[in-house]
């Protein structure tokens, strides 16, 4: 084992990644976001990942039931939750097991001994006990009878159950590691006081276990010295700490604010969607219908009856849930009905890893439907700018007259980092298609604006207006029923257009960095973080690389073609076998791409793509 | 209001060619809501149909007011989402047997569940006709359609039951040639605050042509069918001779004068009865079968719970702008 001369002074570090990984039971996600949020409150940049089963309370001990949460915080500008490990915290034999790998050798282990029973660690398949074999001799290991040093510090408080007791070692943890990153408590005692204001004893335990964590470390021969992260150059402004999918839901609260609509949301449980669902269900102060339909199909179908009678209607979902709605999105595409849909993709197919991330749907979003049915598809890539995007998605569907498909993932939904609050002046105009009433003598379903080729949305309750319009093919002037062949494909061509022409109301692309040189990586979504950070590296060593990321996917921006031209080669990375890079081929056909793939249920490291670069610029 | 709405059937009458097969009852069942919307009190504007997929689908298409044919067996998702989005509209729903109780039937199921304040026309004709006659989940035992040549082996679904089941609180029945007892059915389901579901005993004169004749037929209905009506001795026949008593657990058909009946002796008709016991019994009975209102129970619906709540929130709530919520609860300077 390595040690160190103990050390009174902090030790200043420009970023760590910390892991905490226990049982799924062991509150590890509270833990992490407990030290993520104080970090952020400090001044650190941050990016979270959580990475948990899909099993609720998988049996005690097992390696399928380790949950863990990763935190990066740093005084530099932090992408990603980062990837090798500064320091992990084991509370048990299993998460040891399933975790070590990723600790860079030589850094510290901190272990709840107490959990490494015989059966436990039989249940984690290790034939020897590695707090004894040797096996650790690479790392500084702490070991921490945790539950009995928890036991102790609580025998005094009366009306403590067993469970209780147990249960608030995870803060004998979040102590210790507050005070090896000399943080400041009083963020996470606030919230014990807050959130258990019913429970003052439950209040007072976890309290006073964390402060015994904190003094136990700071006592403790074994932990030679703490660390200082100061704060990081973020720009001025008020944060808060938000993941993906609550900035989803914030960002649709905004546009229904800002374009004077009401919204509706449509939408039936799923892993990784369903935190969209729980949060809009808070909001009924503003007017907020969140419905928790029978079932997918109820969930966007009751959207686009909500659309048709004027709210701003949406349905969050996940792939197997977006497989089940296709009908219904061709539905609300031929009706012209204003529709988000949004996908937090998981991975797949079927069902897949439901509690990981991948891309593996972006030609269900382009494709996934009977008949040609194009759609305006967008693509979040942080978790705080899944706000950004939400209120694009709807700005594009009301302005448009046809649905929009948002995708995120798993871990940008999951994932959270500082989101500098934007307020209702910050964003952008939203003007919707709704007619109050006026001349409806010449007025037909199909006007169209001679700019979008957008309809106009006469809604219910407007008098004159009254019109209808169905899934079966439509008169282009009329808006009756017509089986005419040329009108079928006038009408498929005027849809297909319509959502071309929204190249027209988005920006150009842009390349990070370098806008020509040896590479230009090109991703999409939620892997941003990742590439940035690789495309980073790779530039401060001088290489000439560019980095363009892709919100808009259909249509992509209009200067595409131009970008890409100013490079020698192009990598496109995906978490997928190659879905973006098939359709840049199609549609890019000058071009020559090559590809970067992964499909593990996990986000890309910025270690493994700057390597792979270094390679294709050689 | 009402005085200022005088419409006649015309208003409600779009321009399109009605495009069913000669002689179908979808034309009474269209004719007779087209008669009932002006006696309603409701607004042209505020009122929408929304319809799945099916012959009786058209519905929307043939009148002029709001309307959607969408998709299969959806139509009562769309419809909920049209009612909770504003719950002023006067929203129908227009449906088949294969389109709500097959490919529809958890939407089905779980609008009558919620009770919002829509209605729901069913349209049974115990066949797919616009698919060309294939066997629905109400066809009979033994029935020989083209996907059944030796007769079908899948036991039906009575309408009635399965809506009771799910907790219907309005239920009606009514035979497609009737276009007078419809109107004013129709006209009853609009009025009834809730979910109202009306199944029409509808002939198919090209693929179950006569399927309902030995209940519905001029001759014969009188006698077969017993129109309900709340507060009433269940009477029917001819010679309004035959009534039901209650044997056991069982309803039983007596005759007027014989073994000492009289009409006192006779069930007297509660649609408004919470406990749904004698309102299943009635749907279920074979002879006489049971038309018109069988049950209507009003309570709470889906939207009046869904605005209390939120109307208690916005009261209590400090946030008046989405900026109060984001700048609320931790937040930090840099």
């Amino acid at each position: 084992m390595i040690t160190t001369e103990k050390n009174t002074k902090p030790e200043s570090l420009e970023a760590v990644v910390i892991r905490f990984v226990g049982d799924s039971g062991d509150g590890m996600q509270l833990t992490g976001t407990q030290f993520s949020d104080t970090s952020a409150m400090f001044g650190n940049d941050i990016a979270t990942f959580p990475n948990y089963p899909a099993e609720i309370r998988a049996p005690q001990g097992s390696l399928y039931g380790v949950s863990g949460f990763q935190v990066h915080i740093g005084s530099i500008e932090i992408s990603t939750p980062g990837e090798d490990l500064d320091l992990l915290v084991c509370m048990n034999p299993a998460a040891l097991k399933t975790n070590l790998s990723a600790l860079k050798a030589g850094h510290t282990i901190i272990i709840d001994t107490d959990s490494f029973t015989k059966k436990n660690l039989e249940k984690a398949m290790y034939a020897s006990n590695p707090l004894e074999d040797g096996s650790l001799n690479n790392y500084r290991v702490i070991e921490v009878a945790m539950t009995s040093l928890t036991k102790e510090a609580l025998k005094d408080l009366e009306g403590l159950d067993n469970k209780s007791i147990t249960r608030s070692k995870n803060m004998f943890a979040l102590g210790m590691v507050y005070w090896m990153y000399d943080r400041d408590m009083n963020h996470t005692l606030d919230f014990f006081n807050k959130k258990f204001i019913n429970k003052p004893i439950i209040a007072e335990a976890n309290s006073k276990v964390l402060k015994t964590g904190f003094y136990f470390a700071e006592t403790l021969e074994l932990i030679p010295n703490s660390y200082s992260i100061s704060p990081s150059k973020m720009p001025k402004g008020t944060y808060r700490i938000i993941n993906g999918n609550q900035a989803t839901a914030w960002g649709f609260l905004a546009a229904a604010e800002k374009s004077g609509l009401e919204l509706f949301l449509g939408s039936y449980p799923i892993t990784p969607a369903s935190d969209i669902l729980h949060e809009l269900v808070k909001h009924k102060h503003f007017g907020v219908k969140a419905f928790q339909a029978e079932d997918e199909i109820a969930g966007i179908t009751s959207a686009i009856g909500a659309s048709f009678a004027g709210d701003l209607a949406i349905t969050t979902t996940s792939g197997p849930g977006l497989a089940l709605k296709g009908e219904a999105v061709g539905l609300a595409m031929i009706l012209e009905l204003p529709l988000v849909v949004v996908n937090v993709q998981r991975g797949g197919p079927s069902t897949g890893l439901p509690t990981k991330t991948e891309q593996s749907d972006l030609l269900q979003a382009l494709y996934g439907r009977n008949g040609e049915s194009p759609l305006i598809v967008i693509a979040a890539s942080t978790p705080a700018d899944c706000f950004d995007w939400a209120y694009e998605a709807a700005r594009l569907t009301l302005e448009h007259m046809t649905p929009v498909l948002l995708l995120t993932d798993g871990y940008i939904a999951n994932g959270s980092e500082p989101w500098k609050i934007k307020t209702i002046n910050d964003m952008p105009p939203i003007t919707h298609k709704q007619i109050n009433g006026g001349d409806s003598e010449k007025w037909n379903v199909y006007n169209r604006d001679a700019v979008t080729l957008a309809r106009e949305w006469a809604i219910p309750g407007t008098a004159g207006f009254e019109h209808r319009v169905g899934g079966l093919e439509k008169d282009k002037t009329t808006g009756n029923v017509s089986y005419i062949p040329e009108n079928h494909e006038y009408m498929t061509h005027i849809r297909a257009e319509k959502v071309e022409r929204v190249q027209n109301s988005i920006p150009d692309l842009k390349s990070d960095f370098n806008d020509e040189g040896d590479l230009l990586v090109v991703g999409w979504g939620g892997t941003f973080g990742s590439l940035h950070s690789a495309v980073k590296k790779l530039t401060e060593e001088g290489l000439k690389v560019g980095h363009v990321h892709f919100n808009y996917i259909n249509p992509f921006p209009k200067n595409t073609e131009a970008v890409f031209s100013k490079f020698k080669k192009i990598i496109v990375c995906e978490l997928n076998s190659g879905q973006l890079a098939s359709i840049l081929r199609a549609k890019f056909t000058n071009i020559k791409f090559s590809q970067y793939n992964k499909v593990q249920g996990l986000p890309f490291g910025a270690s493994e793509l700057s390597q792979k670069f270094k390679t294709l610029i050689k | 209001m009402a005085e200022t709405l005088k419409y006649t059937y015309k208003d409600f009458t779009s321009d399109q060619e009605v495009r069913w097969c000669p002689g179908c009852d979808d034309y009474v069942i269209l004719r007779a809501m087209q008669k009932a919307l002006p006696e309603m009190g409701v607004k042209k504007e505020d009122v929408v149909f929304i319809s799945g997929i099916g012959c009786s689908s058209r519905f929307p298409y043939y009148i002029d007011s709001f309307g959607m044919h969408s998709i299969h067996g959806r139509a009562p998702a769309i419809a909920s989402g049209v009612k909770l989005a504003n719950p002023d509209l006067s929203v129908w729903v227009i449906t088949g047997d294969g389109d709500s109780l097959a490919i529809g039937g958890n939407h089905f199921i779980h609008v009558l569940r919620r009770n919002l304040d829509l209605n729901i026309i069913l349209f049974n004709n115990e066949i797919y006709g616009l698919t060309k006659g294939q066997f629905s989940p109400t066809s009979l035992i033994g029935q020989k359609t083209k996907t059944s040549p030796y007769g079908n082996t899948q036991p039906p679904f009575s309408p009635g039951e399965l809506a009771l089941g799910a907790q219907a609180r309005f239920f009606a029945r009514i035979g497609g040639n009737t276009p007078k007892e419809m109107t004013q059915l129709f006209i009853d389901a609009q009025k009834f605050k809730g979910t109202s579901l009306v199944e029409v005993l509808q002939n198919c004169p090209i693929f179950n042509d006569g399927c309902y004749a030995h209940i519905t037929d001029k001759a014969v209905r009188e006698d077969k069918q017993i129109h309900l009506e709340h507060d009433k001795p269940m009477i029917f026949g001819k010679e309004r001779d035959k009534g039901l008593v209650l044997n056991g657990l069982k309803l039983e058909v007596v005759t007027i004068g014989e073994n000492g009946i009289t009409e006192s002796d006779l069930l007297i008709h509660d649609a408004k009865e919470p406990d749904s016991t004698l309102h299943s019994m009635l749907v279920r009975l074979e002879y006489p079968v049971a038309t018109g209102i069988i049950r209507a129970v009003e309570e709470l619906t889906f939207e009046e719970r869904e605005a209390a709540i939120t109307q208690e929130v916005k009261t209590n709530s400090k946030f008046n702008s989405v900026d109060d919520l984001f700048f609320s609860g931790e937040i930090y300077e840099v």
